[in-house]
This record gives structure tokens, sequence and C-alpha cells, in this order.
């Protein structure tokens, strides 16, 4: 009974694992072909079934975010008070009412049928650059600087594709490569008619508030980890319940198996 | 099938009720009595997962609706304030998303363990047309469920399934515009997309319990094909099916966990984490992997609308499964020819599956001409042919009877 149980079990689940392999490669492949160099993995602390954000990595992600991207590029899914969460960069009360506080918004109408304006609270969403789609598309020669809310969710590769991208720009075009004055070349960009954001990080483009030096890279890697965690602001939380869920199962299956066996050693 | 169980109401009460609604004798001999042949393997325990996953997906998806809205302009926003604002939003979306996934992964074993064992046989032709509809309505809830969170691949795939539909003769026009609703894929078909994929799981529930139903009448298939011959062949489902269908459920949950809470976004397509945008096409349209052999069964062939007959004929080839396959002897195990073309029809399928992740050209294309072949030689060709030539092994004469009689009996 013990082998037949085993046995089953490993040839389902052999025959699963072959499925999910397969799928899996064949997703793979699907855009990788495109690319001219091969995804940079430079580790992350948030990879992993136990990975957590580095909480001063995401504040100086954040800071990048603000003093450079957010200068075209929105993060609408985001409210202030997400800065606070667990899990997330955990700034103090304070410095983020400070922070929403700086931007201001128009949402209401007073007795008179005016519109007012005030000051953004920790309920409300960061603010986006431009009013609309058209005006942004105006001012990046008609190109949309994409809402980066979800941006590592909504590119293959993931985390490591943003930060080859990021940290990626190279001043000499390829011979061949055909590349029009409002594009710039970026190896990792899938195509090869060019990217339309310019290079967007210089060494000491910014003055880190903890005096970590401003490399390219450093900026890269740590607007990064922010851009994750703006993905999944969720994904703390999520490997820390899976651990206790999977942990249970784990236990449940067990005694499962020896009830299985128990019951079933009478039938002949 | 034997009764040799008899219900005996034991108090007052449930004397009472039992002259008025049987039901707790209904639910002692269908769920608790049922006798069940004692040899199923682990394979038959899909059927039990399953039953499991159609209700998670509904209590999932009645919470989603809650928080979901059903309007263009605000659905892909209203997903992430479901993943981002609702309390445990990302937990029910998740296991919404990834369950489809699981739902699918446990139908398709538990659909070619059917054909190994040869459980769409006589005297279960029904049963197995029954679970042939659901599979179909699985396909259709899915694709309308896949359009909801209207990123770019659910606007996409929309597109593309719809256009194809409009190639069938007569109906063709009619139906595209049913399911549009408009000139192009807008609000009024995710409207109806939405209204139909909260319908159909329900349609399923009703078919799922005609499918019990069916099966009941003459009770459970086994691995080896023989009928349950007397008492000395069963068990009763309670305790001894529960126990072990749990214990299964759990080993499965244990992968479908795994999804959820560390890769849960594996099995989706990054595209549809953008907003669907009417002017602009992504590089490759990819529906989700469960339905990929079908997408490369359609790409097969030059012509549209034969692509679209060969697609859905896949389908509906499975419903003549019992009249193509006319041998007597069930199961593949004494059917050593039978065997060696499933196994190769199961290598087909998967194959099929990875061609239809990739550009259909050059050798791909050839090699989802050549297993789109083998796909319907399989049925159309293979199993009335075996019935007819090939010579089972000998068979036991019992399932608690071991010996071996030469020529294959049923009943």
């Amino acid at each position: 009974m013990k082998n037949t149980i085993m046995k089953n079990i490993s040839k389902i689940l052999l025959i699963l694992f072959s499925i999910l392999f397969l799928y899996g490669t064949s997703y793979a492949s699907d855009d990788v072909n495109q690319k001219t160099h091969k995804i940079l993995k430079p580790g992350f602390s948030f990879e992993g079934p136990f990975g957590v954000f580095d909480r001063s990595e995401l504040r100086r992600g954040y800071q990048v975010y603000s003093e450079v991207c957010s200068s075209c590029h929105s993060i609408d899914q985001l409210s202030f008070r997400n800065l606070i969460q667990e899990g997330g960069p955990e700034f103090s009360e304070e410095e983020t009412k400070r922070i929403a506080s700086q931007y201001t918004i128009s949402d209401r109408y007073d007795d008179y049928g005016e519109l007012v304006e005030r000051k953004r609270l920790l309920s409300d969403r960061f603010p986006s650059p431009f009013p609309n789609k058209k005006a942004a598309m105006f001012a990046n020669n008609g190109s949309y600087p994409p809402d980066l809310s979800l941006i590592v969710k909504a590119r293959t590769g993931g985390h490591n594709y943003i930060y080859s991208l990021l940290s990626g720009y190279e001043a000499i075009i390829p011979e061949g490569l055909e590349i029009s004055d409002t594009l710039s070349y970026n190896p990792w960009y899938p195509g090869s008619a060019g990217i339309a954001m310019m290079q967007p990080l210089y060494d000491d483009l910014i003055e880190y508030s903890d005096g970590t030096p401003a490399t390219i890279d450093q900026m890269a890697y740590d607007v990064t980890v922010f851009l994750s965690w703006v993905s999944e602001p969720e994904l703390e939380a999520r490997k820390k319940m899976g651990f206790v869920v999977i942990g249970f199962l784990i236990i449940f299956v067990f005694l499962m198996y020896l009830s299985t066996r128990r019951l079933w050693k009478e039938v002949h | 099938m034997n009764n040799d169980y008899e219900y005996v109401p034991k108090n007052s009460f449930t004397r009472w009720l039992d002259t008025r609604l049987p039901i707790l004798r209904f639910t002692n001999e269908h769920i608790l009595q049922f006798p069940t042949p004692k040899n199923l393997n682990y394979f038959w325990t899909f059927g039990f997962i399953l039953t499991f996953f159609l209700i998670t997906q509904i209590i999932t998806g009645v919470i989603l609706a809650m928080h979901y809205a059903p309007n263009s302009l605000l659905a892909f926003d209203s997903i992430e304030h479901i993943m981002r604002d609702v309390n445990y939003g990302w937990l029910i979306r998740y296991a919404h998303s990834n369950g489809s996934s699981m739902f699918f992964l446990a139908v398709y074993i538990h659909m070619f363990r059917g054909l190994y064992y040869g459980s769409y046989k006589e005297p279960r032709e029904v049963l197995w047309i029954l679970g042939c509809i659901i599979y179909f309505l699985m396909i259709v809830t899915a694709f309308m469920g896949y359009v909801l969170p209207w990123g770019q691949m659910s606007y996409w795939a929309a597109t593309v399934i719809i256009n194809l539909v409009g190639t069938l003769p007569i109906i063709g026009d009619s139906l595209t515009q049913l399911l549009l609703g408009g000139f192009a894929v807008d609000n009024p078909t995710l409207n109806r997309f939405f209204s139909l994929h909260y319908l159909i799981p329900f349609i399923i529930f009703g078919l799922v319990l005609l499918h019990i139903w069916s099966l009941h009448v003459p009770g459970n298939n086994n691995p080896t094909g023989v009928s349950v011959q007397g008492k000395q062949d069963t068990v009763a489902f309670h305790p001894y099916y529960t126990v072990k269908d749990f214990f299964a459920y759990v080993v499965f949950l244990l992968l479908f966990c795994y999804f959820i809470f560390y890769n849960p976004n594996a099995l989706g397509h990054p595209d549809n984490y953008i907003e669907a945008d009417p002017m602009l096409t992504p590089a490759h349209i990819v529906p989700e992997w469960y339905l990929l052999p079908f997408y490369a069964i359609l790409r097969a062939v030059p012509d549209k609308l034969f692509g679209v007959l060969l697609m859905f004929g896949s389908i509906v080839v499975l419903f003549f499964l019992p009249w193509l396959d006319t041998m007597k002897v069930r199961s593949a195990r004494y059917r050593p020819f039978y065997k060696m073309f499933f196994f190769i029809f199961v290598l087909d399928c998967l194959l099929l599956g990875y061609l239809g992740a990739q550009v259909p050209e050059g050798v791909y294309l050839l090699l989802s001409r050549v297993s789109t072949f083998y796909y319907f030689a399989f049925f159309i060709l293979i199993m009335p042919a075996l019935s007819r030539l090939e010579r089972p092994n000998p068979m036991p004469i019992g399932i608690s009877n071991p010996a071996l009689e030469q020529n294959a009996r049923l009943d």
C-alpha cells in the first residue's frame, strides 16, 4: 500500500512538474530571442521564498523616483499612505504627511461652484507629472512615458529587466543599427528601433540623503527595488502568509497520508 | 450496482423527515455508503479535487465581483484596487487567477485518465458527454474571465477569438454582433462577458451534479476496467475515498499555494498588467497556457475558416469517443497498442501546447501540422482501427480475483 501510494504520487508530481517546466520554457522563449543581451541578475534581497525588501534601498529608491523619474513617469496606483505601510519604505507618518502636503489637488467645489485647491493628504494618490496622456506625449516627442505602478510585473524579465535597462544605456551605437535622433540606444530594450527614454541616470545626478555614493548602478538598483515594491506592495505579507499556510499544509498532508495508509491497511 | 446497504432513520425526527424530504437517505446512499471499487488509484482523486476547485473559484469569484467594476474605464484600476486596498484582496485575486490554472491542470489529468482507462465506454457514455460539455463551458468561462482585467492580453485575445467566430458560415456575423455588442471589443463586450462569466459557473455546477448522478448509476470504472461483480469488489465511499481523495486534494493544494504565495504571476502574461489599448497591438498575442494546444491547431492551417473548424472540431470529436472506440476492453492496461498510441497522444498534446506559444513559422509550423494531424488521427483513424484489429492481453476475472482469463469479458 505504502509503495503504491508513493509511486502514484511521485508519478503525478512528475507529470505536473514536466508540464510546468514545458510551459515555463515555452513562455520564456517567447520574448528572449528579441534581445541582444542577456538580462543582468545582480541579486535582490526580496527574491526567494524568504526575501524581504531592504528599507534603506527602498528609501533611496523612492528618492531616485521622486527626484528623477517623477518628472515624466506617474505612479497612479500608489497612495501616500502606502509609504507608511508595513512591508514598504516605512516612512514615519509625519514625514509622509510632509511629503504629501508638497502636492496639491483640486477635487471639490465650494459653495460658489469654484474648484477648491487643497494640499494632498495621506489618503490621496501620487500626482501625475502631466495633466493627461496627450500632454505627456506632446512633451516627450510623441512617446508616452508609461505609468510605473505595475512596470515590474508588466515586463518580461521583471525587476532584472528594469535594472538592466536603467543601468545599460550605451553611448556607442553598434554598426548597422539605424537609430533616429530622438531615440536612444539601449541593448536591453526589445526591438532594434531604439528607446524613446533618454538615459535618465548619470553618476552623482542626485545626492543620497544617507550619504551613499550615487553611481548609475546604485541608483538603478535602488529605484528597481522601489518599483518592485510599488508593483507588489503585498510581497512581504504574501510570503509571510505563504510560509504559515504551506507549513501547516505540510504537517496536515503528512497526517492525511498516515490516516489514509492506516484506513486502507484493512482493505484487501 | 447492488444495494446491500439500507438507510435506517435513527430517531423520530429523521423518521419524520425521511417520509417528507429523504435528504439524509440520499446523502447516505450517494455519499457515505456509496459502493466504490476498492482498487481505484490516485488518478481517480481528480474528480473530488475538481469539485473543490469549482467551489473555490465560485467563492473567490463572488468576492471579487463585490469589488470589481465591469466598465472599460474602471475595470483595470478596480483590479488594482482589489490588489492594493481590499483586505487580503491580493490573496483572493491570486487564488482566483491561479485557481483557473489548477482547475484546468486537474481537468486535463481527469480527462486523460478517462481516456486511458476507457471510462467513456458503455455504460458511461452520458457521463463522458456531460464531462465534455462541462469542459467546453470551462473554456468559455475561462476565456471570458481572462478578458475582465482589461489588460492588453485580455483585450487582444478577445479581439482575435471574436474575429475567428466571425469566419463561421451562417451564424458567424450574428454571433460576432452578439458577443461584441458593437463594432469592436469595448465596454458592451466587457459587460456581457462579466455577466456570462458570473452565470456559466453555476450552469457548470448544475452539470457537475448531473455528471455525478450519471456516475452513480453504473458506478465508478476502475483501473482494470472490469465491472464490479459484488460486495467483495467495493468499499464504502466514506471513509475510504473521502479520506484518500482529501489527502490527494491537500497534495494538490500545496502546488496551488506555491503559485499563490511564491509565484503568483508565473502562469500569466506580463502584458496583462498593461491596461488595454485598442491602438497598440502586442508583439505576440497568446492565450493562457491551458488553451495553447487549441491555439496551435488553429494556426496550423493557412485557411482561417478551416483553422476555426479544426479548433472547434478538436473538442467536438471528444463527444464521439464512445462510438469511435468500440473495443469492449476498457482499460489500456490490457491493450498494448492502444497504450502506446495513448502515450504518444499525451506527448502530442503537450507538444501542441508548446507550439501554441511559438510563432507559427518554419519548423514550428511543420511540427504543429504534424501534431494536429496526429491529434485527429488518434481519434478518427487509430481508435476505430484498433477496435477491430487489436487483440487484448489476458485480463483478471474480477477486481478481487487476480486469476487471468484469456477471453476478454466485461460483465
